[in-house]
Parts: structure tokens; C-alpha cells; sequence
């Protein structure tokens, strides 16, 4: 099956069926892997004890909220260049997803920065960004909840997440400059990780398991998109229908 | 409470949670208040727990002016107000539950999601309950005294702008009384109970004076 | 029940609409208000409605609940639907008769129907479930017509209620309102086209020269 046939809702559709099951499966299984490795083959740190472990769950999150909207601005772009008809349920679908990670990535960044810095928040420009990308996740699906024609709300979505992608980098490096705590990049530099193998391998498996778990939601997201839109454009046909009650008692 | 109350408080409920409703984008918007702030007058975690009151108090204030401007424009847009207007029920109750309803969809929310913001602003646990406690009891005075505004540029096309400049003034000292009750609690000397004390009255004041200004300028709305 | 309007005058912006109206309309009889565009048919109907203010004049409603205006007996059916797209059809329907007052003056024979009986027999029953959004404009006018079912008032106040209907749903609107009539409501229509009804009487509005 070419990747063009999936552009077909009803193909996209018995492609999830087929492929969710092992999707999940595959979910369970790096989850169960990651969990153990970070739990029992990882050593504490030295400095931070237990509370490091936090780390497989936070810096993984923060990966996915960030992947998450780079998936939302190539399905906008689907959405206006190629109106691939599938783009705009792909971008909606990912919203929520990718506000939960960015959730999580603060919730669990704050409980770690609590026995780190001794406070729940501050005002970073790592931390400050990502709560800025939260507003921008939000602020997108309040605009998908006020327009109730979904062709034209995804549309409007569509050039807000390009923008957003264009302005993101920015806020990105000026709040750098604004204010700086958070530690450097520690695993994706030029120079090669500078972390430990026995913490950065359950790092990489926690990622991979957290990027399935993005797969399995975006799939399943979309398939139940399709479907509230098929019971609308149903029910728009019922309303449509006149029933065969009334136009008998018209004809009496 | 009577039949005719509850279905229009189901009413409003349900239109401010449906698609078009906008419940939710209130504490989006006093969300994005609060994060604006630290840039503004800077991340010094020890300034911010000494203003963080006065940015969640307003924060709410305006949260609340700008969610108030569709309060009854938006039923007379499309005829509902008219109607409204010779159901038989007394316009003043009308105004009084509609903005119970749109309180618990818009205020209420502000007032859950204050400790959250809250953390942002560096408060100890104390400043937290005590900025909740002035919120919960302060911001149904700012929907009351808003929905006066709200009443008198119903008809107005661009009557958001105009709402909300008609109604600071007059939330003033709901805004000094809410923030001064919270920053007692943090600075022990000065009592809390005295301005909060206060508050609580100035809401139940605005319980009466909203809806019988708000009532008479719908009354004289119609052309 | 006799409602009477004597000698009224309408203000807006500034300019007098009409002056030296007077009217009045007995149970079982309908009244057609006619005229040219903008010579204050709506006016007269929103007057009555109370929801315009009597520059000069009275309105009064003879045989009715003295103790409430003349309008709390009123239904106004004018060119807004007041509906909510978001609300399914049943339950905005179900809003408006829950929160409208009823006035009494009709025979006892004539209760008000309930909402789902005020569907089927506007024709809507089967989309009493689904959002008022996806309603056509003429399925709209007859759900905000059902409101004048649901809740029991004497005098209805309708302006070009035949406006945006098809000839099967006007059939049905003249049901409706010859039924009224004959419950001993009575009707006041602004309309262009007469009404096909029996007594009725017609009131017709020149501008001054």
C-alpha cells in the first residue's frame, strides 16, 4: 500500500484496524522495558538519589511535546499547500496530545526543580518556553472549539500553528538571553553524549516508548476525529430528511 | 428554586461548554496574563511572591471583563433577549442567574486555577489559600458590576472595549479590598478578616445593585 | 378578551414612525396589518410586544390577568429565531417553554401541547436530538414557531410569519392559526399576502403625507 492511499479516510481507517494491535503491543512491550532499565539497571546519582529518576519521564516528554507540534505544522502544511484531506484531522488530533506532554514535561519538571532548586518554578527561558508552547497548544484547541465547521476551523488552525512554528525558535532564543538556569543539551550534541550509557540507554528505550505511545494516541485520535465527523455529517443529512410522517399528514 | 431559574441556568451552562462557547478561554486568557507579567517587571522569584496577588486579582479582573461582553449580546443578537424581556419573569432575577451561570463557567474556573498560577508566582502555601479564598469570594462582585456594562452596550457593535473601559472604575474597590485582605495574610501584622470582611460585602452589594442597573438598562435597550 | 390599542404613536431615533393608530382585536379574530416597507408594521407588533416604547397612546388588554402588562399575554414571532445552534432542537425548545410564563385566556379545550407533540406536528420530530445548527432556514422559523405551542398565551404577535416557509409548512402555519382562533385566541399578523382565515380583519398603514 503506497503512503498516498492512506490519504483516504476509509483506507486510513482499516489501517488503524490492522495496525493499532500491534502498535500496542509493541507500546507495552518498550514501556515495560524502559520502566525496568530506568528503575533496576540505572544508578542513582550521586547528588540527586532517587529523584533522577524523574528524568525518564521528563526528558522524554519534553521530546514528545516538541515532535508533537512539528507533527501538527507538517499536517498544516498538508492542510494549506497539499489539502491532503486527512492533514487537518492529523493536526487536530495531535493538539491535545501534545498538551499533555507538554503538561507533563512542567508537572515533572516542577516536582524535580522542587529538591533541585528548592522551588516549584522559576522563571527560566527553558522552562518559561515550554510553558509558552502550553499556552500555544491550548490557545489552538480553544480556536478548534469555537469554530464549529471543522473544514474551515482546520483552516484557521492551520496558518495559527505555522505561525506559531515560525515564532516559537524566537521566544525560544530571547528568553535565552532573558534568563537562563535550566542545564545545557547533555545528550544530543556534536561532541557525543556526555552522559553515562547506563543512564542514557533506558533514556533512548523511555523515548521510544513514549514516541509509540504518541503513535497509538495520534492513531486512535484521529480515527475517532473521522468518525465524529462522519455522525456529523450524518446527522446533517438526517435533519435534512423530511420525515415521511409529515408529508403524509401535509398530502390529507 | 423555581423551574423557569434552573432552565435557564442549564441553558447557560450548556451554550458556555459547547462548541462556540468559550467557556475555558478565560483561564487561558489569565493564564497568559501571568506569564506576561515576569517579563515585564522580571523573574526576581522574591518581587513576584510580593506582586504575585495583586497580578492573580488582575489577572481575574480582566479575565472576567473580557468573557462579559457576550453576557447578553449574544441573546440579542439572535432575538432570544426580546423574548426574554416579555417572558413574565423578573428581568432583575433573569440578570442575577445568568450571571450565576456564567460565573460558574467563567469565574469559577478563574478561582481553580489561581493556586496553579499561583506556583508560577513563587506564593507560599499561606499567600495561596488566602489569594483563593479573596478570589472565590471577590470575582462574583466582578461579573455583577460587569454585567451592568455588559447591559449597557448590548446594542453596541463593538461594545467589548467600551464594557470593559465603563467598568474598571467601578471594580476598584472590590480590586483594592481583594488584594489587601491576600497580601495581609502574608505580611502578618495587618488583619485578614477586616478587608476580607469587606469583600464579602461589597460581592452581596452587587448581588443587588448589578442586576437592578443591569435590568434597567435592558429594559431601555430595545428600540 | 379584547385587546385595544388607541391612538398610538411610535418614536425612533428621533422621527416619528406613525401616529393615530388605534385597533382592536376580540378573541377568535385575527387582525392583517399591511402597508409599504418601512412604515412602521414592526414597530406596531414590538409596541404591542412591549418591547418598543409607547410614545403616545395606550394599550390595554381587556379580559386578562390585570395584575400583568399586556404583553406578559403575548407570543412575538418576528424575523429573529431565537434559537442556539449549539442546543438540540428539543432542548431549546424545551428552554423556551420551561422559562415563558403562560398567560391565560384560552378555552379550556386547548392545552398547550407538550415538546415533543409540538415537534411531530411541526414536522421536526426527527431531528429533536440533533443540533439547531444544522437546521435549513425554514426548518428554524418552524422550530421557533413551536414555541407558540408549548406555552399557553392568548394573543399572538406575528410578524411575516409566513416569511422563508415553504407552500406545505404555510399550509400548516394556517392550521395553526386558524386552531388558535378558535380556542379564542386572537392573532395580529404584519404580513403581505392576506391572511387565509376566517374573521379577519384588516388593519392597513399609510405613511402621513
Amino acid at each position: 500500500m503506497a503512503l498516498i492511499d492512506l490519504a483516504n479516510p476509509s483506507r486510513f481507517m482499516a489501517f488503524v484496524a490492522r495496525v493499532l494491535p500491534f502498535a500496542v503491543a509493541l507500546t507495552v512491550v518498550a514501556f515495560a522495558a524502559g520502566l525496568y532499565l530506568a528503575f533496576f539497571v540505572a544508578p542513582d546519582d550521586y547528588q540527586q538519589g532517587a529523584t533522577v529518576k524523574i528524568m525518564f519521564v521528563h526528558v522524554p516528554a519534553a521530546w514528545l511535546a516538541m515532535f508533537c507540534y512539528a507533527t501538527m505544522t507538517m499536517a498544516s502544511l498538508g492542510t494549506l499547500v497539499w489539502r491532503h484531506p486527512l492533514s487537518d484531522v492529523a493536526a487536530k488530533a495531535a493538539a491535545p496530545i501534545g498538551a499533555a506532554f507538554t503538561f507533563i514535561s512542567l508537572l515533572t519538571g516542577s516536582l524535580w526543580g522542587k529538591p533541585m532548586w528548592g522551588t516549584y518554578w522559576v522563571w527560566d527561558a527553558r522552562l518559561t518556553s515550554v510553558l509558552v508552547l502550553l499556552i500555544m497548544y491550548f490557545g489552538l484547541i480553544a480556536l478548534w472549539r469555537t469554530i464549529e465547521d471543522p473544514i474551515r476551523a482546520g483552516k484557521a488552525v492551520a496558518i495559527l500553528t505555522l505561525v506559531g512554528a515560525v515564532n516559537l525558535p524566537i521566544i525560544k532564543f530571547s528568553v535565552d538571553w532573558w534568563n537562563t538556569l535550566h542545564q545545557p543539551a547533555s545528550v544530543i550534541r556534536l561532541d557525543g553524549p556526555t552522559i553515562h550509557p547506563t543512564i542514557l540507554w533506558p533514556l533512548l528505550v523511555m523515548a521510544l516508548a513514549f514516541t509509540l505511545l504518541f503513535l497509538v494516541l495520534h492513531m486512535m485520535a484521529m480515527r475517532n476525529e473521522i468518525l465524529r465527523r462522519r455522525v456529523r455529517t450524518l446527522q446533517m443529512r438526517a435533519a435534512a430528511r423530511q420525515p415521511a410522517t409529515a408529508t403524509a399528514q401535509a398530502a390529507e | 428554586m423555581t423551574g423557569w431559574a434552573q432552565a435557564l441556568i442549564l441553558r447557560e451552562l450548556r451554550l458556555a461548554v459547547r462548541v462556540g462557547g468559550g467557556a475555558l478561554i478565560g483561564v487561558l486568557f489569565f493564564l497568559a496574563v501571568v506569564t506576561v507579567i515576569p517579563f515585564g517587571v522580571g523573574p526576581d522569584l522574591n518581587l513576584l511572591a510580593l506582586i504575585g496577588p495583586a497580578i492573580l486579582w488582575i489577572g481575574a479582573l480582566l479575565a472576567t471583563l473580557l468573557g462579559l461582553d457576550r453576557l447578553f449580546q449574544a441573546d440579542r443578537d439572535d432575538g432570544s433577549l426580546d423574548l426574554m424581556l416579555m417572558s413574565g419573569r423578573s428581568v432583575e432575577l433573569i440578570v442575577l442567574v445568568k450571571c450565576l451561570a456564567h460565573w460558574v463557567g467563567t469565574g469559577l474556573p478563574l478561582v481553580v486555577a489561581a493556586p496553579v498560577l499561583a506556583i508560577f508566582l513563587n506564593l507560599d502555601a499561606l499567600a495561596i489559600g488566602a489569594v483563593t479564598l479573596t478570589l472565590l469570594a471577590g470575582t462574583p462582585a466582578l461579573t455583577l458590576i460587569g454585567a451592568i456594562g455588559a447591559a449597557l452596550t448590548v446594542s453596541l457593535r463593538r461594545g467589548g472595549l467600551l464594557l470593559a473601559v465603563l467598568v474598571v472604575p467601578l471594580t476598584i474597590p472590590v480590586l483594592i479590598f481583594g488584594v489587601s485582605a491576600a497580601s495581609a495574610a502574608i505580611t502578618q501584622p495587618m488583619p485578614f478578616l477586616t478587608p476580607f470582611l469587606i469583600l464579602c460585602a461589597l460581592t452581596l452589594l452587587s448581588s443587588v445593585i448589578g442586576p437592578l442597573a443591569a435590568a434597567a438598562a435592558l429594559r431601555h435597550s430595545g428600540d | 378578551m379584547q385587546l385595544v390599542a388607541e391612538n398610538l404613536a411610535c418614536d425612533r431615533g428621533g422621527r416619528r414612525v406613525f401616529a393615530g393608530v388605534s385597533l382592536k382585536v376580540a378573541s377568535g379574530t385575527a387582525l392583517a396589518v399591511t402597508g409599504a416597507n418601512g412604515v412602521g408594521k414592526s414597530s406596531l407588533l414590538r409596541q404591542l410586544a412591549g418591547l418598543v416604547p409607547v410614545a403616545e397612546g395606550v394599550i390595554r388588554l381587556e379580559g386578562g390577568d390585570d395584575e400583568r402588562p399586556p404583553f406578559e399575554h403575548c407570543h412575538y414571532f418576528g424575523h429573529q429565531d431565537a434559537l442556539k445552534p449549539s442546543l438540540s432542537v428539543a432542548e431549546n425548545l424545551a428552554f423556551w417553554q420551561a422559562f415563558t410564563a403562560s398567560a391565560p385566556g384560552l378555552k379550556a379545550g386547548a392545552p398547550a401541547r407538550g415538546v415533543d407533540e409540538a415537534l411531530e406536528f411541526i414536522g421536526l420530530a426527527h431531528a429533536a436530538t440533533l443540533p439547531a445548527a444544522y437546521l435549513s432556514a425554514g426548518q428554524r422559523r418552524r422550530l421557533s414557531l413551536a414555541r407558540l405551542l408549548v406555552v399557553e398565551r392568548p394573543v399572538w404577535l406575528l410578524d411575516e410569519p409566513a416569511a422563508a416557509l415553504d407552500a406545505s409548512s404555510e399550509g400548516r402555519l394556517c392550521e395553526l392559526m386558524s386552531a388558535h382562533l378558535e380556542a379564542g385566541g386572537l392573532i395580529l399578523a404584519a404580513t403581505h399576502q392576506p391572511l387565509r382565515l376566517a374573521n379577519t380583519a384588516t388593519l392597513h398603514l399609510q405613511a402621513a403625507q
